[in-house]
Formats: structure tokens, C-alpha cells, sequence
């Protein structure tokens, strides 16, 4: 048995290590100062994935990722860990896009891979922290889904089986195949890149990127086809284009605040017995405890 | 018609906080809009949600009552809730940004192709241009939310797409009942005019609910510690001051992180949100995401050895030492002065 799977990997600004800088002074965030990464739980998904293709051999990993041109890093880093194939999904027609639009554009480089059994995505991408993109894919495809999924356990007879991670507690459930699967923080990390797919991918590049950097050992890529990275647009995968992109997103946003705390007068104190027994008496005095 | 819906969240025939808030959140956005509040039960045994709900002012519960409707799956419950919008056409629907409703949520605003904001902190009623358009809109609900890693805050609107969806984390509206003998309307639907028999494809093979034990959000005193701590063993001292004080302690997210404190300790944007009555942040620095789910403690009290930590900013009292004599200090005069 051998499984088709799609993991769903976004790049996101590493929204967890904001300095000073990453600000700008009206508010806004510096996307620029921030650097681009593969989104954490993508990395949970993938190994997933891994996990899968090495139990059941000729199972293949396409990666699937929705960007601008340099988000094609992140199919390379899923080469380089054991995935098999890499689709960037860039157009100026899919740019502001909210979940919606978004999951309605992955659907349709879904379907235009076709034969998929299982699509993995993370949990969620930490730029939006919305968690809703596979939920939604999984809907306009019509294929259940299982949400923050810590492990697949086994895939059998057609049904994934898989342990999901609840608020207080666990359940495991099982579904018939295809389905979509997204993965939690909490599953086991993914393997780092491995040494000798580095050396094998390492040149893999969409057909924009060979053109912008004059590549001049241009011939290695029609005699080895797997350093491509098959590019889609709008119109490669079908798409109404007014489904996507800012036309297609319900969502607008209306504005954005910096965030700011109401500042008090705070009374000072140092750690000397005197004024910490003036406090707890007061704190007790006022019902504040006690 | 164009009522505002709010999902119910239902364990063993008891309605979570998340929803009972959203109802209260639900009841005053309904005055402010001039419509009704509505809540949907799908579950088995629901006999006691009517008592449970419409004391804060649902004007008319939907019931689906079947046993394949709890534990939740996702397929049958996105078929109730599809279907009933598809009649009742809401302007409005709330649920928990729980694993649940964060499950269903984008579940059901993909087949209705309408907008969904996740884990909003506050949400308002208001009006909204389009000035590439020309058009206004009126009385549009606006979703707050964090966004960019709490950095910064953005208000979203759904213009032209209904129902107007939106996910709130537990505790983070205040719930409120409104009439303890509130009249409201029950309607008990079919569940099989609803649910396909395909949409029960999902099997729970197995389930472990732990209860959880802390209950940090109901405390009324919180001796909270962050990094600034050190250790779990530190986190001792944080122990004994809130056993003396009656209190429950949290902790910041490094701190739960480092393995100082269990993960149903974390108070912030991704932890718990709470009011109480006295906050005691223990080396905590007090960045945004920690700040959000505390800074409506009514006083706060910062111990912390660098005098410009930013929570000093928004604490009432700032005591700056070292936490390992600081702590110890206030459990021996708190005891001096209560005796
Ligand atoms: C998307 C996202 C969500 C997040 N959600 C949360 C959340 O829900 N909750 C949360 O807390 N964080 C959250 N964070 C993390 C947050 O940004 C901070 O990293 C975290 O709050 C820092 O914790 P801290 O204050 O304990 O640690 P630090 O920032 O390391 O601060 C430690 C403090 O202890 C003081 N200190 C050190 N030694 C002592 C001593 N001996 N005595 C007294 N003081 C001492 C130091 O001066 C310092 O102020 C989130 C981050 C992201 C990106
Ligand atoms: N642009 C994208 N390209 C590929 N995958 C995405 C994209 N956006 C979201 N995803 C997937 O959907 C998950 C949830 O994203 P979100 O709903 O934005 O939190 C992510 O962890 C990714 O696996």
C-alpha cells in the first residue's frame, strides 16, 4: 500500500521573536525586519507525513504552499527532509487573501494534484493564529477532517486512525480516507534536513526563479527533472479569480492599532522588611486579602 | 430573522462558560441591534440546557437532541448549524474559540462562504466605509483581535457576507444572567431533516477527559511567576504565598514553557484571561501577550529585580528585589499582621 499525501506549508514572519524594530512608528508591523520561516506546526505536519511514506514505501509527499516567489524555500527545506515534490501556488490575484480565499485556492491546486488520500496542514500558522484554513479545505473538498492531531497511529482498510488532543484530555478517532489532518505543536517535531537530500535539492527551483538568476547550469534541469518546481497561477489550477485574493475574503480589516496598556501611578518599594510589612498591612487593612 | 446565534457548547448535558459568556456577550449585541439572541443545543441530553440558558436572555433555543450528536464530530454538527442559517439566515454567530468551535467554525463559514474571525478579545457594534467603493454600511459587527503575535490589533469586518462569524476564547467576555425567569421560545428540530446518515463517518474509538484540577480563572487572588522565577523548585515560594493568601498561581508563558508550571496555569493570549481581585506577578517581564490576559486584575502588584520591567507600567504596587526574599518576606508580615 502506497498513500498519495499533500502537506499544506505556509512561510510565515516569525511573529515570535518581534524586536523594537519589527514596529513601525504608526503601529503597523515591519514585515520586512521580520524573518521569514517555515511555519512551526507545518514543520508537526510534515513529519507526520514522513512517518507515513516510511510504513508504507512509494507513498509520495507533495508540498503545497501559497506565496509570494520566495515562499518557494519552503518546498526545498520539505525536499530536504524526505518530501518528494514541490507546488507553489503564486499569483498577484491571490495576494490579500483571508482563510477563505486561501483555502478556496488551496482546494484547487488540491484537486488539480488529484488523487490525494491524505492532506496534512498545520494546526495553525502563527501569523494569523486562526487555525482555519484546513477546516476549510477540508469543506470545499467534501472529505472529513481531523483536527489537532497529535499522532496518526495507523492507516488501515481505508480509515486513518488518529489521536487528537483535546482542552483536558484525549480521544482517538478513526475516519475513512481521504481526509484532511491537522496537526498540533504537541506532535513529535519534525527530523531535521538530511545531508544527502541537501546535496540532491538543493538547486530545485520554480521556473521564476531560474529565470531571475541566469542560472547558467541550466541544463540540469531537463536532465534532472526533480530539481523542478512545479509554479501555479490562477489559471493553472482553475480558478474564479474573484474567488481569490482580496475579492474572494468576506473579512476586511478596518483598521489596525498598536497596542497599548493604561499606564498607573504605581506606588515604589524596595524589599526592606519594613515596607513590605507596611504593604501587607495595608493590602489587609483595605480587604484587598485576608 | 437576522438574529444573532450563538453555538452552544455542551458536555454531559452542562453548557461550557465560553457559551454561557457568548450568550451574555449575544444578549446585549442583540439590544444594541434591536434583534433576538438565539442559541442552538445539538447533543443528547439537553433536558436542563432550557433552564441553563434562557435566564440570560435567549429568546428562542433550537434543539437537536440524538445520541450521535455527543461527543461533538465535526460533519453532523456543521450540518445542523449549515441548513438552520440557510433558513434563519442570522446576522450574527458567536461560539468558542475552543477546540470545538475552532473545529466547526471555519467549517461552516466555508460552506456559507461567509467570514470568520478567530479569537477575538472584544467586539462591537458600528458602522464602516468602503471608500473604494462608495458604500457605507450600518450597524456592522466589529471583531477585535490580536493579530501578528499580539503586536499589534486589528479590527475586522465582514461588509457583505452573512451570518458575521466570530470564535471568543473562555473568559475573556463576562457572563451575566439576565432574568432568572427570562421567556424564551424552544423549538425541538428533527435531527434527520438536518443530519445525512454520511455524516457520521468519524468514529471516537476512544476519549480521556482528565478534569482539569487548577482553576486559576475563578481565583480571586493570583500569585502568577514568569522566567524571573528560576525553577520549579522556586515555584515553591510562589506555592506558599498562595496557600497562605488563599490563592491560585499562574504563570507566564516562558515559564511554562521552561517547565516551571503546568501548561493550565498560563495566564495570557494563549493561556487563560483574568479579573481577579489581587495579581502578584513574580519576575514576570509582562510582554503584550502576557499583559492581555491579566490587565484587568483590579490590582496588581509587580515583584521583579529589574525597576523598568514594562509590567511595572500597569502594576499598582512595584516591589524591585529579588524574588527568593521578597516572597518569603510578605508570607512572614502577612502572617505578623493577621494574627
Ligand atoms: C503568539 C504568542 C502568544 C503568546 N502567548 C503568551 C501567553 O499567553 N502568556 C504569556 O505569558 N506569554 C505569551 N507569549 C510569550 C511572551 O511574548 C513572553 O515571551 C513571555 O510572557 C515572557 O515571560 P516572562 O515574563 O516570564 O519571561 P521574561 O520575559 O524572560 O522575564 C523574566 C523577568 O523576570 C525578572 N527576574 C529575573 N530574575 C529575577 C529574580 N530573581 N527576582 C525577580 N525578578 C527576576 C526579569 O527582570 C524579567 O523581567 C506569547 C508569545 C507569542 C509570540
Ligand atoms: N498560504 C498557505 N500555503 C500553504 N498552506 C497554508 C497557507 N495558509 C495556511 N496554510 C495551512 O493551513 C494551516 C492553518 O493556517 P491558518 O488557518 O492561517 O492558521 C497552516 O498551518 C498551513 O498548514
Amino acid at each position: 500500500m502506497a498513500f498519495n499525501i499533500i502537506v499544506l506549508a505556509k512561510q510565515v514572519p516569525d511573529t515570535r521573536n518581534v524586536g523594537k524594530d519589527a514596529m513601525k512608528a504608526d503601529g503597523t508591523v515591519n514585515r520586512a525586519a521580520l524573518a521569514a520561516i517555515f511555519n512551526p506546526e507545518d514543520l508537526n505536519a510534515l513529519e507526520q507525513a514522513l512517518r507515513i511514506k516510511e510504513q508504507f514505501p512509494g507513498t509520495k509527499i507533495t508540498m503545497l504552499t501559497m506565496g509570494p516567489g520566495r515562499a518557494a524555500d519552503i518546498l526545498r527545506e520539505g525536499l530536504f527532509r524526505g518530501a518528494d515534490d514541490g507546488v507553489l501556488l503564486t499569483d498577484r490575484a491571490f495576494a490579500g487573501a483571508d482563510t477563505l480565499a486561501t483555502s478556496y485556492a488551496l482546494s484547487m491546486a488540491a484537486k488539480k494534484i488529484g488523487s490525494y488520500d491524505i492532506i496534512i496542514s498545520g494546526r495553525q500558522a502563527i501569523d494569523g493564529d486562526t487555525a482555519q484554513v484546513g477546516p476549510q479545505i477540508a469543506e470545499k473538498l467534501n472529505i472529513p477532517q481531523i483536527t489537532y492531531a497529535e499522532d496518526i497511529e495507523k492507516i488501515e482498510n481505508g480509515k486513518v486512525r488518529v489521536k487528537r488532543r483535546l482542552e483536558h484530555g484525549v480521544e482517538i478517532v478513526e475516519c475513512p480516507l481521504p481526509a484532511v489532518i491537522t496537526v498540533n505543536g504537541s506532535a513529535a517535531p519534525c527530523r531535521p534536513r538530511n545531508a544527502k537530500l541537501l546535496q540532491k535539492y538543493k538547486h530545485a527551483k520554480t521556473i521564476t526563479e531560474r529565470q531571475v538568476e541566469h542560472i547558467d547550469y541550466i541544463d540540469i534541469y531537463s536532465s534532472r527533472p526533480y530539481l523542478n518546481l512545479t509554479e501555479w497561477s490562477v489559471a493553472d489550477v482553475n480558478a474564479d479569480p474573484v474567488q481569490c485574493g482580496l475579492s474572494g475574503s468576506p473579512t476586511k480589516v478596518k483598521k489596525i492599532e498598536n497596542v497599548v496598556f493604561q499606564a498607573k501611578e504605581s506606588k515604589r518599594l524596595t524589599d526592606n522588611d519594613a515596607e513590605i510589612d507596611e504593604l501587607m498591612r495595608e493590602l489587609i487593612e483595605n480587604h484587598t486579602i485576608g | 430573522m437576522n438574529n444573532i446565534f450563538v453555538y452552544l457548547e455542551i458536555e454531559e448535558g452542562i453548557v461550557a462558560d465560553v457559551s454561557q459568556e457568548l450568550l451574555t456577550k449575544g444578549r446585549s449585541l442583540a439590544n444594541q441591534l434591536g434583534c433576538k439572541l438565539e442559541a442552538i443545543a445539538a447533543g443528547a441530553n439537553l433536558a436542563t440546557v432550557e433552564q441553563q440558558v434562557l435566564p440570560y436572555g435567549v429568546d428562542l433555543l433550537h434543539i437537536f437532541n440524538d445520541e450521535r450528536l455527543s461527543p461533538y464530530t465535526t460533519l453532523p454538527h456543521t450540518s445542523i448549524l449549515v441548513q438552520l442559517f440557510k433558513e434563519e439566515k442570522p446576522q450574527i454567530c458567536l461560539m468558542g474559540a475552543t477546540i470545538i468551535g475552532r473545529d466547526l467554525g471555519p467549517r461552516v463559514s466555508s460552506a456559507l462562504g461567509s467570514g470568520l474571525t478567530a479569537d477575538c478579545t472584544s467586539l462591537e457594534i458600528g458602522d464602516h466605509e468602503e471608500k473604494k467603493a462608495g458604500k457605507t454600511y450600518k450597524d456592522l459587527l466589529y471583531q477585535i483581535r490580536p493579530a501578528f503575535g499580539g503586536n499589534i490589533v486589528a479590527w475586522i469586518v465582514n461588509p457583505d457576507h452573512r451570518p458575521q462569524m466570530a470564535t471568543v476564547r473562555e473568559g475573556v467576555m463576562k457572563k451575566e444572567i439576565l432574568d432568572p425567569n427570562y421567556k424564551g421560545e424552544v423549538i425541538d428540530h428533527q435531527v434527520n431533516d438536518y443530519v445525512k446518515e454520511e455524516d457520521y463517518v468519524l468514529t471516537i474509538i476512544d476519549r480521556h477527559i482528565e478534569k482539569s484540577k487548577v482553576n486559576i480563572k475563578n481565583s480571586p487572588i493570583i500569585v502568577s511567576g514568569g522566567y524571573g522565577v528560576g525553577s520549579k523548585e522556586n515555584f515553591d515560594l510562589l506555592y506558599k504565598l498562595a496557600d497562605v493568601l488563599g490563592a491560585e498561581v499562574g504563570a507566564s508563558r516562558a515559564a511554562v514553557d521552561a517547565g516551571f508550571a503546568e501548561h493550565e496555569r498560563q495566564v495570557g493570549q494563549t493561556g487563560v484571561t483574568v479579573r481577579p481581585k489581587v495579581y502578584i506577578a513574580c519576575g514576570i517581564s509582562g510582554q503584550i501577550q502576557h499583559i492581555a490576559g491579566m490587565q484587568e486584575s483590579s490590582i496588581i502588584i509587580s515583584i521583579n529585580n529589574d525597576p523598568n520591567a514594562p509590567i511595572n507600567a500597569i502594576a499598582d504596587y512595584v516591589i524591585t528585589g529579588e524574588i527568593e526574599r521578597v516572597i518569603p518576606k510578605m508570607i512572614k508580615h502577612y502572617k505578623g499582621n493577621t494574627k
